[in-house]
C-alpha cells in the first residue's frame, strides 16, 4: 500500500505479473505496495520468505532479473531499481513460488539439519559423484546461469584519488565537505542510488532543517565543487595493498546497446575514510523468518523514503531506543502500531500505541504471510494479530572492509557490537556508525574530524565546522535469542538457525571458523552481514565464552557479490588478447590461407589453391616448392635484438653457450640459450653487422622472454658490461626465400647480383631492392639453399607480393606453417616442441657447443652429472616401420614386450608430419640413451587418441644428412 | 599491489614480472662449487617478515628492481634499480 | 582519433656513463637534449620522448657514434592522438595509471598498459593525448580505444 500516490510510474513484471512501480524505487518497494509479501524461497528448506532490508544486506528477496543469456541470478530485489519493462523472477522454486515441490525439505527439517550433507552422502563412495551430487546441485542451488555467452557489457576502470570515502551517510557526507573545501582530490562512493545514508529514512533535524534537506545543501555544495567526484550506486567491495580499493558500480538509466550494466573500478587512493554505517540485526525468535517479519529501520525507510506501508498492522519488537523510532514513524504516517514490544525491563517510551517491557515475540503465525505473533510477558502469552513485524536487535557497525587485510575487529561492551581496530588498513580511518558512533550529532562530528585528519596529512589546511544535530544517546541490552520451541533463524540466507549453531558446537565445531563451515553460517553471497554477531553470541554461549574470546569470522573482498563480467570487463571476443599482424598479413587472408595463432600473432596455416580439399594436398605443395624450386614465408615474427656497443659481443658469450666474439662482421651464426640451471632456454641466428652491432634472432614463442632475459643478464647480473639492446621484431619484416632457385629469385629482386664469392652459407649483408635498404642473411630453416631478406616493415606487404610472384614464376611460391613445420622436420631442427623447459643442451646433442672458454649463464649448472647422464632421455628420429603409419605428437615410447604403462615409459614424441619429400611419416622425439638405440624398433603408443605404432630410432635429421644442399 | 618502479613511480602490480629472491644478483663464479650453485639457483627462505625479491617492470620502462617488502604486512619498504646496487 | 605520423625515429640508449655527452650532442644536432624520465619536449624540428629504462625515443635525424646506441625504430610504432573532452575518462577504462591532469601535466609521458598492450602514453594538450603501440597491434589498439569510447558515450 502506499501512503501517497505517485505521480508517474511505469509497469514491470514479477513471475509475470504486471506491477507498477516509480521508476528508480527499489522493486522490493513496489512489490510491498503492490501487497506481494511471498518473493522468494530459502536456500535449504525453500521456506517462503519476504523483505526484510531495504539495502544490500538483503538476505530473503534474492530475485533473477532477464531471461536466456543475459539473465542476472541473485540480485536482491532491495537494490535493483525499477524501469519500465523490467523481468523480475523469483529463485529457488519449481513450479511455482507459492506450490514449490522442494518446500518438503522443510517438514524433512529434522533430517537435514547442519552438517547434514557431510554426515549423510558419505557412502557408497560411487554414489556421490551420480546420484547425490546432481541432486543437491539442484535442489540447493540459488538462481541459476543460462550457459549461454553474455551479450550485456561490462566495463573495468581506474581512478585515482587523495581521498577515497566509503558511504555517503551523515559521516561521509560531513568528511567530503571538510576535506573538499580543504582541496583535497576526493572520490566520495555510497551503494544507495543516493547520498545521504540514514538521513534519507530518518525524521530529524540538522542545523534547524529536516535532514534531507541538510542532505540536498551539501551536495550542492559538493557537486559545485571541481575536486570532488561523486559516485552513487557504487559499492566499494574491497580493500587491498598500498591503497587499492575496488568498486563496483550499478549504472542506471536506460539500456543501450553499448552501454554497461556494471563498472568495477579500481580505485588507488592516498588516504581512505570508512563511514559505511552499520547494519541491524535481527533476533533470534521462533519463526522469526515468515513473510512480513522485516528489519526496523528497513520498514522506516519503507515508510519514510519510498512511501509505501509494509502492513496495515504492525508491531515492533526491539531491545534498544532506535526500535521505538520506528514505532512513532509509523503512528505519524497513519498505520496502525499494534504493540512497541521491548525486552528491556524499565524503558521510557510514549505514543499512541501499547508498550510492552520486559516482553519479547516467542512465536508467529501465518503461512505465506504474517498473521500474528505471540508475545511473552511476565511469563505469559499472548497473541496479537499482526500483518509486519519490525525487529531490531541492535547495530553492527560495517566493520568489513577494515578485515580485508588480516585485521580483526574489536568487541564493544556498552553498544554489544565489534567496533573496527584502529590502523587495520594502511591509510585508512574509520568515522561515524561504522566506528561505534550511532546518533547523528556523533557522526557528523567524526566525519569531518576524521577528514581535517586526513587533510592535515596531506598538507592541506581544513576547517572543522560541524552543525548541530541529533544526539538521543543509543542504549541496548544484548538479546540475541529466545528460549523455546520452534526453529530461530539466525542466517536467512543460509538457513542457519540456532540448533544449527548449538549442534555444531555440541560437535566440537567450537571455534569460529569451524562453526562457519560447519553450518554454512555466513557464507556465499551474504557473507554474515546482518548474521554474524547473533551466530557468535549464540555459538559463545553454547560454548560458555564471552563473544569477544569467540571472536568473528574472517571477512573477505568482496562485500557484495561482484560479477565475473565486471572484473574481466573487456577481455572477452577481440578484448581477450591483442592481435599481432605481420605486413603480409591481408595478402594471406586474401589467398584464403587459414591463420594459426603463434603467441599473439597470426600466420598462415597454408595457402590453398583451387582444386585442393584438404590442408596435406596443399603442405606437400609447398613443401615441394622448397624442395625443388622456391618458397616464400613470412618469418618477420621471429624476435630480433638489437645488441650494440663495446661489450655487444662479451653480452652474446655470456647469453649463449658457444662464442660470438670470434664470429667475423658479415657472418651468422647459430646459437643456443640455457637457463641458468642449464636447461635450454631458446635458440636461433645471430649476425654481426659491424664491429660493435649484432642482431639476434629468437623463436617466436619466447621472444619477450628472451628480451627479458638479455636485460637481467645486463642490469642484473653484469651491470659493467657496456652493451644496449633494443627489439628490432616490429621495425622489420623479414621473408625467408628458401629452395634450390632461392638466389635466381632474389637476383630478380634486388639491385645487385648476389655470387657465390660474396654470399657463402651464413653471410649476411646490406642488399637493395628497388632502392629500399634491406638485411640478407643466407641461413636456412629448411635445409636448402635460403636466404632471409629484411626490410623496413612500411615496404613488408609490397616486398612479399613481389617475391611470391617472382616465386611463382620459379615454380614456387608462397609456403604456410605446415609446410615450414615438415621441412624443420625432415631437417632435424628443434622447435619449442622440443625444447620445452625440462631439455639439456645434452638432450638435443648439442652439449659439445658448451665453450670452456668462457663462462656464460647455465654453463655450471648444465655440468651437473644428472643433467648429463647416458640415462636421460635423448632427441631422436622415428619412422613408422609396422602396419600403423599414422604418428602422433605427445604419444608415449615403450620396449617392444612392455606394457604401456607410465613406468615402462622409455619416453615420449614432440613433433610429426609427413613427409612429402620422404613419402613416409616422421616424429621427433625423447628416448632413454635414444643416441645408442639407432635402428631398434619400438611401440608408440598415443592412449589420447588410441593410436599405438612399430617405430624405428633413427637419427633425428632424415633428410640431407651432411647439410650439402644448405651450403651448395 | 603498487610497486614503486624509480624510474616510473608507484605502479600497479600488473605492470610488473616478478623473478624471485634477490639472490640472484650474487652470481657464484662458475668454479664455486656445487654447494654455493645450488643455494643460489634452488635454496630459498621462505621469511614470514621482510624479503627482498627481483621485479622486472616488463609493461613500463623495462628496468630491473630490487624490491625490499614484508611479507606479512605487505608493506614495501624500499625499490632501487638492480642496475645501480651496489654489490 | 587521428594518426601520427614518425617519418624518421630512434632508440637512443647512451652508453655507460655517456649520457651527458649524448645529451650535449643532440642539442647540438637538433636543439634538444635527452629529456628527463617521463617527460617528453619538442621542438620544431625534432621531438625526444623518454622511452625507459636510460632510453629515449627520438623524431629525428641524429649521430651518436660512440655515445649512445642508436636503433632505427620509424615502423616500429603505431601513434595515435586521442582527443576531446572525454579523453581522460576513455583512457581511465584502459590505462592503469593516473592521467589526472594535476599529476599528468602537459608533456609527460609514460611507459605503461592500454589494455594488454605495452604502450608509450604523453600528454600533448589540455584534452589531448598521444599513444604509441607496437605497429603490429594497431588494429587492437583502434579496436580497443573505439570500444572504451563507445561505452562512455553511452554512459551520457
Ligand atoms: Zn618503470
Amino acid at each position: 500500500m502506499r501512503l501517497q500516490e505517485p505521480e508517474d510510474t511505469v509497469s514491470f513484471t514479477f513471475d509475470g505479473q504486471s506491477i507498477r512501480g516509480v521508476p528508480g524505487e527499489p522493486v522490493a518497494a513496489a512489490l510491498m505496495a503492490a501487497g506481494v509479501k511471498l518473493v522468494a524461497r530459502s536456500f535449504k528448506y525453500h521456506r517462503p520468505r519476504g523483505i526484510m532490508s531495504a539495502g544490500s544486506e538483503e538476505q530473503n528477496a534474492l530475485v533473477t532479473v532477464g531471461r536466456g543469456a543475459q539473465a542476472e541470478p541473485n540480485v536482491r530485489a532491495t537494490v535493483l531499481e525499477v524501469s519500465a519493462g523490467l523481468e523480475v523472477f523469483s529463485q529457488n522454486a519449481w513450479p511455482s513460488l507459492k506450490y514449490d515441490v522442494m518446500a518438503v525439505n522443510d517438514l524433512m527439517a529434522p533430517f537435514l539439519g547442519a552438517g547434514f550433507y557431510y554426515k549423510t552422502f558419505m557412502w557408497p563412495k560411487a554414489f556421490w559423484e551420480k546420484l547425490y551430487e546432481p541432486i543437491i546441485r539442484r535442489a540447493a542451488g540459488l538462481g541459476g546461469l543460462s550457459g549461454q555467452p553474455n551479450a550485456d557489457r561490462y566495463e573495468k576502470a581506474f581512478a585515482f584519488c587523495d581521498v577515497l570515502i566509503i558511504g555517503g551517510g551523515p559521516a561521509g557526507l560531513m568528511a567530503a565537505l571538510t576535506a573538499g573545501r580543504a582541496g583535497a582530490d576526493i572520490i566520495l562512493a555510497d551503494e544507495d542510488t543516493a547520498m545521504g545514508g540514514r538521513l534519507l529514512r530518518e525524521v530529524e533535524d540538522i542545523d534547524g532543517q529536516p535532514a534531507a534537506d541538510w542532505v540536498e545543501e551539501a551536495l550542492v555544495e559538493l557537486r559545485a565543487l571541481p575536486n570532488v567526484r561523486l559516485m552513487t550506486r557504487t559499492t566499494v567491495t574491497g580493500a587491498y595493498d598500498q591503497g587499492t580499493y575496488g568498486a563496483l558500480e550499478r549504472i542506471a538509466g536506460p539500456r543501450h546497446i553499448d552501454k554497461p550494466l556494471e563498472c568495477f573500478w579500481r580505485v588507488v587512493a592516498k588516504r581512505a575514510i570508512l563511514s559505511a554505517g552499520a547494519l541491524e540485526r535481527p533476533i533470534a525468535f521462533p519463526d522469526n523468518d515468515r513473510p512480513g517479519v522485516m528489519m526496523a529501520s528497513a520498514v522506516r525507510s519503507y515508510v519514510n523514503r519510498w512511501g509505501v506501508a509494509p502492513g496495515k498492522t504492525v508491531a515492533v519488537f526491539g531491545n534498544n531506543d532506535d526500535a521505538h523510532r520506528t514505532a512513532h514513524d509509523l503512528a505519524a504516517a497513519g498505520i496502525t502500531v499494534a504493540a512497541l514490544i521491548d525486552s528491556r525491563p524499565d524503558i521510557q517510551a510514549e505514543g499512541d500505541f501499547e508498550v510492552l517491557s520486559n516482553a519479547t515475540v516467542t512465536a508467529t503465525k501465518g503461512r505465506h504471510a504474517l498473521e500474528g505473533i505471540t508475545v511473552t510477558q511476565d511469563g505469559e502469552a499472548r497473541e496479537i494479530p499482526v500483518d509486519c513485524l519490525a525487529i531490531s536487535g541492535g547495530w553492527n557497525p560495517t566493520v568489513h572492509l577494515t578485515c580485508h587485510m588480516n585485521g580483526r575487529p574489536t568487541w564493544r561492551e556498552d553498544i554489544a557490537s565489534f567496533v573496527p581496530t584502529p590502523d587495520s588498513i594502511p591509510g585508512m580511518v574509520t568515522a561515524g556508525a561504522c566506528n561505534g558512533a550511532f546518533t547523528t550529532a556523533a557522526c557528523l562530528k567524526e566525519g569531518a574530524e576524521a577528514a581535517a585528519d586526513v587533510a592535515r596529512g596531506l598538507g592541506l589546511k581544513p576547517k572543522v565546522t560541524v552543525p548541530a544535530a541529533d544526539e538521543r544517546a543509543y542504549k541496548i541490552a544484548p538479546l540475541w535469542a529466545m528460549p523455546g520451541k520452534g526453529r530461530k533463524w539466525i542466517d536467512f540466507q543460509n538457513d542457519v538457525h540456532v540448533k544449527d549453531i548449538n549442534l555444531a558446537a555440541q560437535e566440537n565445531f567450537r571455534s569460529v571458523e569451524h562453526m562457519k563451515r560447519y553450518t554454512t553460517q555466513g557464507m556465499a553471497p551474504d557473507q554474515g552481514k546482518s548474521s554474524n554477531v547473533v551466530a557468535l553470541a549464540v555459538l559463545a554461549d553454547a560454548t560458555g565464552r564471552g563473544i569477544p574470546e569467540t571472536g568473528t569470522t574472517t571477512f573477505r573482498p568482496p562485500f557484495v557479490p561482484v560479477s565475473i563480467a565486471a572484473m574481466g570487463a573487456g577481455s572477452q571476443g577481440k578484448g581477450f588478447a591483442p592481435e599481432r599482424l605481420t605486413t603480409s598479413h591481408h595478402a594471406s587472408v586474401a589467398r584464403g590461407a587459414p591463420m594459426i595463432e603463434a603467441g599473439l600473432w597470426y600466420r598462415p596455416s597454408y595457402f590453398p589453391q583451387q582444386g585442393e580439399t584438404y590442408w596435406r594436398q596443399s603442405c606437400d605443395r609447398e613443401v615441394g616448392y622448397v624442395r625443388n624450386a622456391v618458397g616464400v614465408c613470412d618469418v618477420s615474427t621471429l624476435g630480433k635484438i638489437d645488441i650494440q656497443g663495446p661489450d655487444a659481443a662479451a653480452l652474446l658469450d655470456f647469453v649463449y653457450v658457444n662464442m660470438f666474439s670470434t664470429l667475423k662482421q658479415g657472418r651468422v651464426r647459430y646459437g643456443l640459450m640455457l637457463r641458468e640451471d642449464g636447461h635450454v632456454m631458446d635458440d636461433g641466428t645471430t649476425a654481426r653487422l659491424g664491429p660493435e652491432h649484432f642482431v639476434m634472432t629468437t623463436t617466436t614463442a619466447a621472444a619477450g622472454q628472451v628480451m627479458r632475459h638479455l636485460e637481467f643478464a645486463l642490469q642484473v647480473l653484469r651491470p659493467d658490461l657496456d652493451a644496449r639492446i633494443a627489439s628490432v621484431t616490429e621495425q622489420w619484416a623479414q621473408f625467408a626465400v628458401a629452395g634450390p632457385r632461392s638466389r635466381a629469385l632474389l637476383n630478380a629482386v634486388l639491385d645487385a647480383r648476389l655470387t657465390d664469392a660474396d654470399w657463402p652459407f651464413m653471410a649476411c649483408g646490406d642488399v637493395a631492392v628497388a632502392g629500399v635498404a634491406g638485411r640478407l642473411f643466407r641461413i636456412s630453416f629448411s635445409g636448402e639453399h635460403a636466404y632471409e631478406l629484411a626490410v623496413p616493415a612500411r615496404y613488408g606487404a609490397s616486398l612479399f607480393r613481389l617475391l611470391t610472384a617472382q616465386a611463382e614464376t620459379l615454380g614456387g611460391g608462397a609456403y604456410g606453417m605446415e609446410a615450414l613445420n615438415v621441412l624443420r622436420i625432415e631437417k632435424g631442427f628443434i622447435t619449442h616442441a622440443e625444447i620445452h623447459g625440462r631439455v639439456t643442451a645434452f638432450d638435443i646433442g648439442m652439449d659439445r657447443m658448451i665453450s670452456r672458454k668462457k663462462d656464460c649463464i647455465g654453463q655450471t649448472a648444465a655440468a651437473r652429472s644428472g643433467l648429463m647422464s647416458e640415462e636421460r632421455e635423448q632427441l631422436v628420429g622415428l619412422k613408422p616401420v609396422g602396419a600403423v603409419k599414422q604418428l602422433t605428437a605427445g604419444a608415449y615410447l615403450f620396449e617392444p614386450g612392455a606394457a604401456a604403462e607410465r613406468i615402462n615409459s622409455q619416453g615420449y614424441t614432440t613433433s610429426e608430419a609427413y613427409s612429402p619429400t620422404l613419402k613416409t611419416g616422421l616424429a621427433l622425439g625423447f628416448l632413454k640413451r635414444g643416441r645408442a638405440r639407432h635402428g631398434e624398433v619400438i611401440r608408440m603408443v598415443d592412449h589420447l587418441r588410441e593410436i599405438e605404432a612399430k617405430v624405428e630410432v633413427c637419427d633425428p635429421v632424415f633428410f640431407d644428412p651432411d647439410g650439402g644442399r644448405a651450403r651448395g | 599491489m603498487r610497486i614503486t618502479c624509480p624510474n616510473c613511480g608507484e605502479r600497479d602490480r600488473r605492470e610488473f614480472y616478478y623473478q624471485g629472491d634477490a639472490v640472484a644478483l650474487a652470481r657464484p663464479a662458475s668454479d664455486a662449487g656445487p654447494q654455493a650453485w645450488d643455494d643460489y639457483l634452488h635454496n630459498r627462505e621462505n621469511p614470514a617478515g621482510d624479503t627482498q625479491d627481483l621485479w622486472f617492470h616488463e609493461a613500463g620502462c623495462g628496468a630491473w628492481i630490487v624490491v625490499s617488502r614484508n611479507t606479512v604486512t605487505h608493506a614495501i619498504d624500499s625499490t632501487t634499480l638492480a642496475a645501480t646496487v651496489k654489490r | 582519433m587521428t594518426e601520427v605520423v614518425l617519418e624518421r625515429l630512434v632508440l637512443v640508449s647512451p652508453y655507460i656513463g655517456q649520457a651527458k655527452w649524448a645529451s650535449a650532442a643532440l642539442k647540438e644536432q637538433i636543439g634538444l637534449g635527452l629529456s628527463a624520465p617521463g617527460r617528453a619536449i619538442s621542438n620544431r624540428r625534432a621531438r625526444v620522448i623518454w622511452a625507459g629504462q636510460r632510453s629515449w625515443l627520438v623524431a629525428a635525424e641524429v649521430k651518436l657514434e660512440g655515445l649512445a646506441a642508436v636503433t632505427d625504430q620509424s615502423d616500429a610504432w603505431a601513434s595515435l592522438r586521442i582527443e576531446g573532452a572525454g579523453v581522460e575518462d576513455v583512457l581511465a577504462r584502459l590505462v592503469p595509471i593516473d592521467l589526472r591532469a594535476s599529476t599528468f601535466k602537459g608533456g609527460h609521458t609514460a611507459r605503461t598498459m592500454l589494455a594488454h598492450m605495452n604502450v608509450a602514453i604523453t600528454r600533448v594538450g589540455a584534452q589531448a593525448f598521444e599513444v604509441m603501440a607496437m605497429r603490429s597491434m594497431a588494429g587492437t589498439l583502434v579496436h580497443d580505444l573505439q570500444a572504451a569510447a563507445a561505452q562512455v558515450t553511452a554512459r551520457g
